[in-house]
C-alpha cells in the first residue's frame, strides 16, 4: 500500500469512529459499579445484633506494611459491649495516605472485622483529613441491631472470635 | 429595495441617509460607514472563532469517541467563554530581556493578519468589504504577516525554543506559500479576474470541477500554511515545549489561539470561494442572506476537512515536511499551471474545454501516483542494501 491510500485508509478510519458514538460516562452524575474484589475504603462491620466485629486484636495493624492502621483496645463488660469476647477497638485509624489498600488487614483479620469496601472517593484537603477515625469506618448498625454500647445478659458473649462451621 | 430583500444594504443605505442628513462633509460619511464596516467585518471574525473553538472540541471530540465540552451552558457553548475569562485572569508575564515592543505587538498582528483576509471576503452578491481588483494578490500579501508575528513571538521572546520554534515556522510557512499562491492563481485563470467577486461570479461551475488537483493541493498546502496537525512542527510540544508562544500567558497566547483558530475557518472560506462558488447557490442572487448561509456552509465544510485530518493524521517530520513541499507539491502545481494555461488558451469557449481540463489533472496525477510509485521502490531497495551491512553482533 502506497502512502496516498495509506492516508485515505486512516482518514476513513477516524470518520467511521464519528459515529461509533461516544463512551463517556458522565461521572460524578452517572457512576460505575466497581467490580466484585475492588478494593476501595475499608469498613469496619458488625453482627447482625450491631455488635462490632473488631475485637481490637491488632493483628491488621501488625499485618499492614504501610504501617497505616493503628489500634487501641480497651476492655468490654456486660454492662457496656462494643463487641464479643474480652475486648474491642476504642481507637481504630487508618492513615489513608499511607494506606497502598493491599488488602492484607483482609486477610489478617480472624473476625472478617475489617473489609475493603467500593468506596473510591477518597479526597481531602487537610493532612488531618486523612485519618478515617473508628466512627469514620464503622458501618452503620443494620435494622435488626441496636447500637453499641450494648448491656448484654452476663455469659452471653464470652466468645471473641465465633465458632467456625463448616459450610455445609 | 426592502429590508428582507438584502437587510445590509438596506441598513448601510439608511445610516447613509441618516449622516446626509446630519449636514456632514462626505469625506466624513464614507469614513463613517468605512468604519462601520470594518467594525462589523471584524467583530463577525472575532465572534465566529468563539463558535468555532466549540465547535473543533466537540468534532475533535466525537472523533475520539468523547462528547466533548458539555458543562457550561447547553451543549457546552459557553465553554470558550469560560475559557477566555480563565485566560484574561491569567497573569500576564513578559520575559526578562525580552523585546517588549514585538513581544506585544505579535499576538494583536497574528489575529489581524487574519482578520484582514476578510476584508476582501465575498460573503454575498453586493456584500464585500472592499472588492479590490487584487483581491487574490492582497491575500498573498497579508497571508505573510501571520509569518512575521510568529518570527517577531519566536525573536522576542528571548527563549531558544521560541526561536527555534519560529526558525522552523518560517522554513515552513515560506516553503508552503510558493505552492499555496501558485494553485490562487489557477481560480484567478479560469475567472480571468484576480478580484474575488469576480471570481465568485465566474463560477457558473465550480472551479473544483475544472480543477479537482490544484483545490487539493491548496487545501493542503493552506492546512501547512496555518500550521496545523501533521504540520504542526514549529509547535511540536514533544521538541520544543510550544515553538514559537513558549514564553506567551494569559490572553496573549488566547490570541495566538484565537487566530490560528480563524486562520483554520479563513482557509475554509478561501477554498469555498475559490473553488466550491463561494456564496452563490439557489436564490442566492436575490437573497443575499442565502449566499452567506452557502458560503458560510462551505466553509465549515471545509473546516471540517482540517479538524478531519487533524485529528487523524500524526505529525511527520522536517525533512519529509520540506521534501514533500519542494520536490512534490511545487513541480506539481507549476505543471499545473502550466498545463491549465496553455488548455484553457487552446479550448476556450469549445466544448473541449471541460474535458480537458479535467484530463489534465488526470494525467498530472497519474503521473504523480507513479513518480511516488517509483519513488517508493528506490527507497526500499536503499533499505535493503543497509541491511545487508555488517551489524556488530553480541558475543
Amino acid at each position: 500500500m502506497n502512502g496516498f491510500s495509506a492516508i485515505l485508509k486512516g482518514m476513513w478510519t477516524t470518520f467511521k469512529s464519528m459515529f461509533e458514538g461516544p463512551v463517556t460516562i458522565q461521572y460524578p452524575e452517572v457512576k460505575r459499579p466497581v467490580r466484585r474484589r475492588f478494593k476501595g475504603r475499608h469498613e469496619l462491620k458488625r453482627y447482625e445484633n450491631g455488635l462490632e466485629k473488631c475485637i481490637g486484636c491488632s493483628l491488621c495493624a501488625a499485618a499492614c506494611p504501610a504501617d497505616a492502621i493503628f489500634v487501641e483496645a480497651s476492655e468490654n463488660t456486660d454492662e457496656q459491649r462494643f463487641s464479643p469476647g474480652e475486648r474491642y477497638a476504642s481507637t481504630y485509624e487508618i492513615n489513608m495516605l499511607r494506606c497502598i489498600f493491599c488488602g492484607y488487614c483482609e486477610d489478617a483479620c480472624p473476625t472478617e472485622a475489617i473489609i475493603l469496601g467500593d468506596n473510591y472517593e477518597l479526597s481531602f484537603t487537610d493532612r488531618a483529613q486523612s485519618i478515617y477515625t473508628r466512627e469514620k469506618l464503622l458501618n452503620p448498625v443494620g435494622p435488626s441491631g441496636q447500637a453499641t454500647p450494648q448491656q448484654v445478659p452476663a455469659g452471653m458473649f464470652d466468645r471473641s472470635i465465633p465458632v467456625m462451621v463448616d459450610p455445609d | 429595495m426592502t429590508f428582507f430583500e438584502d437587510p445590509v444594504v438596506f441598513l448601510s443605505n439608511l445610516i447613509q441617509d441618516l449622516l446626509v442628513g446630519l449636514n456632514l462633509a462626505p469625506s466624513v460619511v464614507t469614513f463613517f460607514m468605512t468604519l462601520l464596516g470594518v467594525v462589523i467585518v471584524a467583530s463577525f471574525g472575532l465572534i465566529a472563532v468563539i463558535f468555532l473553538i466549540w465547535l473543533e472540541r466537540k468534532v475533535a471530540a466525537r472523533f475520539q469517541d468523547r462528547i466533548g465540552p458539555n458543562r457550561a451552558g447547553p451543549y457546552g457553548l459557553l465553554q470558550t467563554f469560560a475559557d477566555i475569562i480563565k485566560l484574561i485572569t491569567k497573569e500576564d508575564i513578559t520575559p526578562d530581556n525580552a523585546d517588549k515592543v514585538a513581544f506585544n505587538i505579535a499576538p494583536i498582528l497574528s489575529v489581524v493578519s487574519v482578520l484582514l483576509i476578510w476584508a476582501v471576503i465575498p460573503f454575498a452578491s453586493g456584500w464585500i468589504g472592499s472588492d479590490i481588483n487584487v483581491g487574490v494578490l492582497y491575500i498573498g500579501a497579508v497571508g505573510s504577516f501571520g509569518i512575521l508575528s510568529v518570527l517577531m513571538a519566536g525573536w522576542s521572546s528571548n527563549n531558544k525554543y521560541a526561536l527555534l520554534g519560529a526558525f522552523r515556522a518560517v522554513a515552513q510557512l515560506i516553503s508552503y506559500e510558493v505552492p499555496m499562491l501558485i494553485t490562487l492563481l489557477i481560480p484567478v485563470l479560469l475567472a480571468r479576474t484576480m478580484g474575488l467577486m469576480g471570481i465568485v461570479e465566474a463560477q457558473s461551475t465550480w472551479f473544483v470541477v475544472y480543477a479537482p488537483l490544484p483545490a487539493l493541493i491548496f487545501l493542503i498546502s493552506s492546512i501547512a500554511e496555518i500550521g496545523r496537525t501533521p504540520f504542526d512542527l514549529l509547535e511540536a510540544e514533544s521538541e520544543i515545549v510550544a515553538g514559537f508562544h513558549t514564553e506567551y500567558t494569559g490572553m496573549k497566547f488566547g490570541l495566538f489561539f484565537a487566530g490560528e483558530f480563524l486562520h483554520a475557518f479563513t482557509i475554509g472560506v478561501l477554498t469555498a470561494i475559490l473553488f466550491f462558488g463561494g456564496w452563490r447557490g439557489p436564490g442566492a442572487e436575490t437573497y443575499p442572506v442565502l449566499g452567506v448561509i452557502y458560503l458560510m456552509l462551505k466553509a465549515l465544510g471545509g473546516y471540517f476537512i482540517v479538524m478531519w485530518v487533524r485529528t487523524t493524521l500524526p505529525r511527520i517530520r522536517i525533512d519529509h515536511m520540506l521534501n514533500f513541499n519542494w520536490k512534490l507539491l511545487v513541480p506539481v502545481t507549476l505543471a499545473l499551471l502550466m498545463l491549465i494555461a496553455v488548455l484553457d488558451k487552446a479550448f476556450a469557449g469549445t466544448a473541449l474545454y471541460l474535458p480537458a481540463l479535467i484530463a489534465a489533472n488526470l494525467v498530472v496525477f497519474a503521473g504523480l501516483m507513479v513518480a511516488l510509485r517509483q519513488l517508493a521502490v528506490r527507497q526500499r531497495k536503499e533499505r535493503k542494501r543497509f541491511k545487508k551491512r555488517p551489524v556488530a553482533k553480541p558475543a
